[in-house]
């Protein structure tokens, strides 16, 4: 089939992504949006604008019934759901199914598959991809059980959550009883399922990813991702490819994401995530993100490809168009999150009325952002303002790009966490490469401190 | 609509020349582009609607939000004394749907008790009374938006 009509059942700068492409493909594009969003940027470049419901989330874009719906009235032939939201949730690819509306993701049974988190682990286990010791942890006793097993601390995850939300670091015994109960009534709340299972803490972990594109039948890689550089599990840096990493380890880790991607049959773009110990050569398995992620765009700019692209190629049924040995990485690609957030305050988010939107352009950068001078940044959705991407020759030529490209970076209005940025791109531990996932809390507590 | 690529084929053309300053408007954008002080650009946009291509049909209910937002701005007199809330956001008054309140009127609080959550952008603020005595008024009502530095309580201060 052809997509004439793309519908876009989100918000934001992923919103605006989308569209481009839609736009570039000659594919007509229809906007889904709450009601603070019907004059947003993605808003006024959408061919046409439908409202889906009120500002709060989940009763505009976790609404799966109102978001078919207003697909089915503009006669939209394929949704697109961007990241976050109800992008993983098997029942708007199902919903879709239904009204006759091509989803623009995995097969809902991928969907159910990953979107499970114990269940993702053992199809990882069943590809022969190593995963962090632990179990699910169905009553106290199991858990002490696991817990003696794995040894401390521990993680307590999330079956239903992902994305690095609903985590629990217990360091011992005594605190177990109390955090779990904690961390089963949190993931009831926050995911609806109270499922909860236990993994052993990695402590000197790197986040590694593999971005996979699959047709259901041929599966590709285009190489790795490094998105070490966190704050409280949430990704702050992303670059591609990964620096400090051995060859022979990089090849382990993608071969293993290739492995899980055919079990799966995957088909879509997708990402599988890893937990990697560079210093012992040993990674792990942590989750698949059936789904666009927001540091996609590194990957596009050290492969030259449009993800959405092939995102919406798979989803009208043409199969992979390359092979892998035509994928070559070039160069060096790294990301900064521009949040509205208050970093001398804690980090508090910053919503408010934008005054002034200042971004740098130029050869080798990308900004990716649904914010202008006079947009508003609600409370009611995350603090994502714009990602702004840089590519060089090397590590050192990207690094010095980025701090050029922050400096010009002057958005007014709301605070943003630019200086946090600027700040980890001039600290030499960073600057060196192979940082793990506690580097940032480090440096941080360190500054405080 | 204006790409990345566009934009830097744009600047490729103006590096080999003295202009400082290129504005470029249509219907559908504005952009500035400007020159820094070492010779590297800045880009400011602005994306403009256009009315033929929106569907006033099916955005027919106005945003609920602008009548909302006349009424919670009352508490906003910087002089009454209260609990204020530290930033926009949702507020709730117990810590998860269908519990208990953290306070009610007639609460004795400490200063550093909690009296409520603020949600903004996913993440949940924990509001503290910030005084010691008791609830007086509680003027806002569970899952009502706020306003920063909004009055939520008053306090009727513990006797010294």
């Amino acid at each position: 089939m052809r997509i004439r009509r793309l519908f876009v059942a989100n918000r934001g700068e992923i919103a605006v992504r989308i569209l481009r492409t839609a736009h570039r493909l000659g594919i007509e594009s229809v906007l889904g949006a709450s009601d603070p969003d019907l004059d947003s940027v993605a808003a006024r470049l959408a061919d046409r604008c439908v409202r889906i419901g009120p500002a709060p989330a989940a009763r505009s874009y976790l609404n799966v019934a109102a978001i078919v719906e207003a697909a089915c009235t503009a006669g939209a032939d394929a949704l697109h759901p961007g990241y976050g939201f109800l992008s993983e949730d098997p029942a708007l690819a199902r919903a879709c199914e239904v009204a006759g509306i091509v989803f623009v993701g995995p097969a809902v049974a991928t969907l159910e598959a990953v979107g499970d988190k114990l269940s993702a682990r053992s199809h990882a286990q069943d590809a022969g991809v190593p995963v962090i010791a632990g179990g699910e942890a169905g009553s106290l006793a199991q858990a002490e059980q696991i817990a003696y097993r794995t040894g401390w601390p521990v993680l307590i995850k999330a079956v239903g959550g992902g994305g690095g939300r609903g985590l629990r670091r217990v360091e011992g015994p005594k605190a177990l009883q109390d955090q779990l109960e904690l961390a089963i009534s949190e993931a009831f709340a926050a995911f609806g399922n109270p499922r909860v299972y236990l993994e052993r803490f990695v402590t000197a972990g790197r986040h590694i990813e593999v971005q996979i594109l699959g047709d259901g039948h041929d599966l590709m890689h285009l190489g790795l991702r490094d998105c070490s550089v966190q704050r409280r599990y949430q990704k702050l840096i992303e670059e591609a490819p990964v620096p400090q990493l051995s060859t022979a380890l990089a090849s382990r880790v993608v071969a293993a994401a290739v492995a899980l991607g055919r079990r799966l049959r995957y088909r879509g773009a997708g990402t599988v995530e890893f937990l990697v110990d560079g210093a012992r050569e040993e990674f792990y398995f942590l989750e698949v993100n059936a789904r666009i992620q927001v540091e996609h765009a590194v990957t596009e700019m050290v492969t030259g490809l449009d993800l959405v692209a092939e995102q919406l190629a798979i989803a009208a049924g043409v199969p992979l168009q390359r092979a892998q040995g035509s994928i070559a990485i070039q160069g060096h690609a790294i990301e900064c999150r521009i949040n509205a957030e208050d970093v001398g305050h804690d980090y508090r988010p910053s919503p408010g009325r934008v005054t002034r939107a200042v971004f740098p352009a130029g050869s080798g950068i990308r900004v990716d952002t649904h914010i202008e001078a006079g947009a508003i940044v609600s409370s009611f959705y995350d603090s994502l303002l714009a990602k702004i991407v840089v590519h060089a020759r090397d590590r050192a030529g990207a690094l010095e790009r980025m701090a050029a490209a922050l400096a010009r970076c002057a958005i007014e209005g709301v605070a943003v966490n630019t200086r946090l940025h600027e700040r980890i791109l001039t600290d030499p531990e960073f600057r060196r490469g192979g940082v793990d996932t506690g580097y940032l809390g480090r440096l941080l507590a360190a500054a405080s401190g | 609509m204006l790409e990345h690529e566009d934009v830097q084929e744009i600047l490729k053309l103006l590096d080999g020349t003295p202009v400082e300053e290129f504005e470029l408007e249509t219907g559908r954008f504005r952009i500035l582009l400007r020159r820094t002080a070492d010779g590297t650009w800045t880009q400011e946009r602005e994306t403009r609607r256009v009315e033929a291509r929106t569907e006033p049909a099916t955005v027919a209910t106005p945003p609920a939000a602008a009548a909302a937002s006349t009424g919670l701005v009352g508490a906003l007199d910087a002089d009454v004394p209260g609990i204020r809330s530290p930033l926009v956001g949702t507020f709730y008054r117990a810590p998860k749907p269908g519990a208990p309140p953290f306070v009610d009127v007639g609460s004795v609080v400490a200063p550093e008790a909690v009296i409520g959550i603020i949600e903004t952008m996913k993440l949940m603020t924990s509001i503290y009374a910030g005084q010691g005595g008791r609830i007086d008024k509680i003027l806002v009502p569970d899952g009502q938006l706020v306003e920063q530095n909004q009055l939520l309580m008053t306090v009727v201060p513990a006797a010294p």
